[in-house]
């Protein structure tokens, strides 16, 4: 994880609170979208795709392109539709397998 | 289960007005969105953003709270962050919220799904830092947050409109990769007739060029063969102009070739479908109410063929008065009474098409990718695996996904559907139509055993009780 983020909060400020990231505390703005805050915190690389292990992020931000997944608690959820909330233990999703079509 | 004369998949402007409108007519509705606040992809967190940050964001885009506060109506019931996973036959509409899933039956369901960015597979696309321009707007409305060093690629005029939001936001791109031609231009023009009609539309894009230039954001036209650089992220944009080797040193990249039908939903429901040549996609087959062959199911919107914002708000409007006539709230003659100035206004905004389609075609490289490129993100399918599928015989889509799992990930072909249907239409001579789509089939989207375990019924609204039937 890179620390100098490529991404700018254009209105700083507000109440934050403290989640993990791979077991890296990161303090985010409290309701804000995670991916988006994930990103403003030099976080670049969201998982790795299950067929060759390459790194992935973010794409379409709208809930589209599963690009996004991580790990919360336990679930595989997209960052960019849920919301920062204190305490959430968050890690690169390896589990992107759990939701591929065993077809 | 909860009952709802009327339920609507997607609360952007298609979806909110068809709901206002219902509801004006006597309709109970439901209005279900996986987003956490109404809006759409266009009007995005309207209600929610800091003064500041919707200034920036201009006029147009604040304009969307004429939509999302006529939501206030006794008879609409709004399910934010509802994303919907099936609908079955008998209107049927099973989602997750609050980690549960849960079922809504509506007498009539319309879907509004809207768009998709059209991907735009180039080398190096899946790298972490590339995303598409709708993205980039994301996360500036609902964010407030800006990339540093971005380089805009692509074609179309959200690419204008998401770079002007940059400047206005204190981190103007380095530059616009454009791959539309002088030549596309010349095109254009014949459709200048129409394009005169949608002057509001013209006047809005040469100020934003204008706004461009003061800012001194270099433009380059014409762009070809281009390639995302990097190791673990993207680092670079090599392309060619006229010939000549060209490179963009920067940290994001925004992608965006226009944008196209989110099919999904109206597949699921076997809703034929047919391409269309001028916009390079598949939309529904619906009559102008939106009307599709399921006689309870309408689309309207943008996923019902690409109209823009302000088309896909009378498109609802449109479909909310028809349905509320099939479901006995209206007689034909106020029906058609009500929806004459509707599609007066629906022609109006439907004269600049033509001349967009022309000046900003989709890249013809991104459309038939090289061999190497990837297609599918999810599964890493290359557009080679597919001339290779096809080079064995294969013919559609199905079987293109049974022989390399293209549309098997988690986004159900969402971002490679059209490339697949496009590199095999292109392999064996046959048509779009001829080739078909992957078949859609539900979950939409993935739902967790936990989820469907909490299954329950969503609360009962006495207001709803009153108008069941
Ligand atoms: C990323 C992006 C950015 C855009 N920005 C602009 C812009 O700035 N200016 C402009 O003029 N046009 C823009 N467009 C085009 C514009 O979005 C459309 O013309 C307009 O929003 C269409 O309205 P709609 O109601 O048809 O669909 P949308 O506004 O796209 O609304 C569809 C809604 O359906 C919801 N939905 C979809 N599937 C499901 C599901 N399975 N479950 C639950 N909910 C679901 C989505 O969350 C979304 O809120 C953009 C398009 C995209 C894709
Ligand atoms: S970024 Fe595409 S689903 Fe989250």
């Amino acid at each position: 994880m890179s620390t100098d983020s490529t991404f700018l909060e254009t209105e700083p400020g507000g109440a934050r609170v403290r989640v993990w990231f791979d077991g890296t505390p990161l303090d985010l703005p409290e309701g804000a979208n995670l991916a988006g805050a994930l990103l403003v915190a030099g976080v670049s690389r969201f998982r790795d795709t299950p067929v060759s292990g390459a790194p992935r992020g973010p794409f379409c931000m709208m809930g589209a392109c599963f690009d996004c997944l991580v790990e919360i608690d336990g679930v595989t959820r997209q960052a960019c539709m849920t919301e920062v909330r204190d305490g959430l233990h968050i890690s690169r999703a390896p589990s992107s397998e759990a939701w591929r079509d065993p077809e | 289960m909860t009952r709802s004369d009327l339920v609507i998949i997607g609360a952007g402007p298609a979806g909110m007005a068809a709901a206002r409108t219902a509801a004006d007519q006597g309709l109970s509705v439901t209005l279900l969105d996986e987003q956490a606040r109404p809006g759409g992809q266009i009007y995005r967190d309207v209600d929610h953003v800091p003064e500041s940050r919707a200034a920036r964001l201009g006029a147009e885009y604040t304009e969307g709270r004429r939509l999302t506060r006529a939501l206030a109506q006794d008879r609409i019931t709004h399910l934010a962050g509802a994303v919907v996973w099936a609908i079955e036959e008998g209107g049927v509409v099973s989602y997750t919220r609050h980690g549960a899933a849960a079922q809504v039956t509506g007498a009539h369901v319309l879907l509004a799904t809207g768009a998709l960015e059209r991907p735009m597979p180039v080398p190096g696309w899946t790298l972490p830092g590339v995303m598409t321009a709708g993205a980039g707007q994301i996360l500036l409305k609902q964010s407030g947050v800006a990339a540093r060093r971005a380089v805009l690629v692509g074609a179309g005029p959200l690419l204008y409109l998401v770079a002007v939001q940059m400047v206005r936001a204190g981190s103007p791109p380095l530059a616009l990769i454009e791959t539309q031609t002088t030549a596309d231009t010349a095109r254009a023009l014949r459709h200048a007739g129409g394009a005169l009609r949608g002057w509001p539309y013209l006047r809005k894009g040469m100020s934003l060029l204008a706004e461009l230039r003061r800012a001194g954001v270099p433009r380059h036209k014409g762009a070809r063969d281009i390639v995302i650089e990097g190791a673990a992220r993207a680092e670079a944009v090599r392309f060619k102009l006229a010939g000549k080797a060209r490179r963009v040193a920067c940290e994001t990249v925004y992608l965006h070739h226009g944008v196209v039908p989110n099919t999904q939903a109206a597949r699921s429901l076997g809703v034929p479908h047919r391409w269309d040549a001028a916009q390079h996609c598949f939309a529904p087959v619906v009559d102008r109410w939106g009307a599709t062959e399921r006689t309870t199911v309408h689309v309207a919107g943008d996923g019902a063929g690409i109209g823009g914002a302000r088309a896909a708000e009378i498109g609802g409007r449109l479909a909310a008065l028809d349905i509320a006539m099939r479901l006995g709230a209206l007689s034909k003659g106020q029906r058609d009474a009500l929806a004459q100035p509707l599609f007066r206004q629906l022609d109006a905004e439907r004269a600049i098409r033509p001349f967009l389609d022309a000046a900003y075609p989709p890249n013809a490289a991104a459309l038939l990718p090289e061999d190497d490129t990837i297609i599918c993100r999810c599964e890493e399918v290359r557009a080679g695996d597919i001339r290779r599928y096809a080079a064995l015989g294969c013919l559609g889509p199905n079987q293109a996904k049974a022989f390399g799992r293209a549309g098997m990930g988690p986004c159900q072909g969402r971002y490679c559907g059209l490339a697949v249907t496009a590199l095999l239409a292109e392999a064996t001579g046959q048509t779009p139509d001829e080739t078909g789509y992957l078949r859609i089939r539900p979950p939409l989207k993935p739902v967790t055993l936990g989820e469907l375990a909490a299954m329950h019924d969503e609360a009962k609204d006495p207001r709803l009780d009153n108008l069941d039937h």
